[in-house]
């Protein structure tokens, strides 16, 4: 048997380029996301994702609001302003409740790791766990800035 | 790569529907077809069956259609038992067998398409040879080293033979391969759930004497580690097995052989 660099069997490759993506022939792709029924477990997944992008720009916020701490006391001002005003808590309630789901879920990926909590009802359940909880710390935050 | 949305020819259009008169036991069946020759693209078909002469399985209602209604309708199906895993489509949202789906689990229109981003070769069949090509490239296979008599099996104890349930089932209907996220992006490089479950039940099996090989042949950022444990896999497939599970364990594997 042929392997090429992916490991795979190099005449299975050849035919399925040949029959599928060449310019004889291009079959269509069958719906995915179109059509899948959304699941409590990938939503998690895709949540953790969006909350890592969340926390780099909003780590970026932050430094910026240190940095001009440092340099000059108007552009403090400004971006503690901006922080302040309506929009700015918004953010800073987001950047808050993505921190805590990111590390909730982040324990969740440990304890995967270590081969822990993959059953169904399992996988589902902590996922809610880490849900429910990051909203319950958010809200404790909030309790304890007012 | 990451494409959420589907490539112009692969959108499916408002298709035929084939209607009969109401007796308050129909059933809309809507059903995805293409067809290689007439250069069309997919579409979506709606056909109305009469419950009361249909079996209980979503294969039932499918060689109804196609005996009675269309005949050009196509799929794949032969064990009509979950044993062959040739009848895996997306019925009402998830993958399964057509054969072991009831149909009275689903609410509503069922609505069943081919497995998920794959190329289709015409209706429900989709083009499995990649997914083949993966599961060639592990090698799925007994390797052994150490001799034995011709007349003279290969003993496992009770204990390492337990270590099997769970994966020995998989029959290869890569109804999870195709429900999984990961897998749609980049199924190039990612061997996909279906295949690292097999990967497993070569690693686990203490009659194999190639383990580190194996181990070396998964340790690549696509092949082994795309995996980001969205569980798709584990929730749809048709024989209850966890190949989520079977991946963390080869993950597990790959740290463990370094102390």
């Amino acid at each position: 048997m042929k392997f090429g660099s992916n490991g795979v069997d190099v005449r299975y490759i050849l035919h399925f380029w040949e029959k599928n993506m060449s310019d004889k022939s291009v079959r269509p792709l069958s719906p995915h996301l179109q059509i899948y029924r959304w699941q409590w477990t990938a939503s998690y997944s895709i949540l953790h994702r969006l909350t890592g992008i969340a926390l780099s720009f909003g780590a970026v916020l932050i430094a910026l609001w240190l940095v001009t701490l440092g340099t000059s006391p108007d552009a403090f001002a400004y971006v503690h302003g901006f922080m302040n005003s309506w929009f700015g808590i918004f953010v800073l309630l987001g950047f808050c409740w993505s921190m805590f789901f990111h590390v909730l879920n982040g324990i969740r990926h440990l304890f995967w790791d270590m081969g822990m909590g993959f059953t169904l009802e399992h996988g589902q359940f902590s996922g809610h766990l880490v849900g429910i909880s990051s909203l319950v710390l958010t809200a404790l935050v909030i309790a304890l800035a007012l | 790569m990451v494409e959420l949305r589907l490539p112009k020819n692969s959108c499916v259009g408002q298709g035929k529907a084939w209607s009969i008169p109401s007796n308050g036991k129909t059933r809309t069946f809507k059903i995805y077809r293409y067809n290689p020759d007439d250069g069309s693209k997919p579409k979506l078909d709606s056909y109305e069956i009469d419950m009361s002469e249909c079996g209980p399985m979503v294969l039932d209602a499918l060689i109804k259609i196609k005996n009675e209604i269309d005949p050009t309708l196509t799929f794949r199906r032969s064990c009509r038992e979950g044993i062959c895993g040739s009848c895996a489509m997306n019925i009402d949202g998830t993958n399964t067998l057509a054969c072991t789906k009831f149909l009275s689990e689903v609410q509503g229109d069922v609505k069943i398409y081919p497995l998920p981003h794959m190329r289709v070769i015409k209706d429900l069949v989709p083009d499995l040879n990649r997914a083949y090509a993966q599961l060639s490239s592990i090698e799925p296979w007994l390797k052994s080293e150490s001799p034995t008599r011709p007349d003279q099996e290969r003993l496992q104890s009770p204990q390492d033979r337990r270590k099997l349930d769970g994966l020995y089932e998989c029959i290869l209907c890569f109804a999870c391969t195709t429900s999984c996220p990961s897998y749609w992006w980049n199924s190039e490089r990612y061997l996909g759930p279906a295949v690292l479950l097999q990967a497993y039940r070569w690693l686990e099996d203490s009659r194999d004497e190639h383990q580190g090989e194996r181990l070396d042949n998964l340790e690549d950022p696509f092949r082994l580690f795309r995996c980001h444990t969205i569980m798709n896999c584990s929730q749809t497939c048709p024989k209850g097995l966890n190949p989520a599970k079977a991946i963390a364990e080869i993950k597990k594997m790959m740290i463990q052989r370094q102390f």
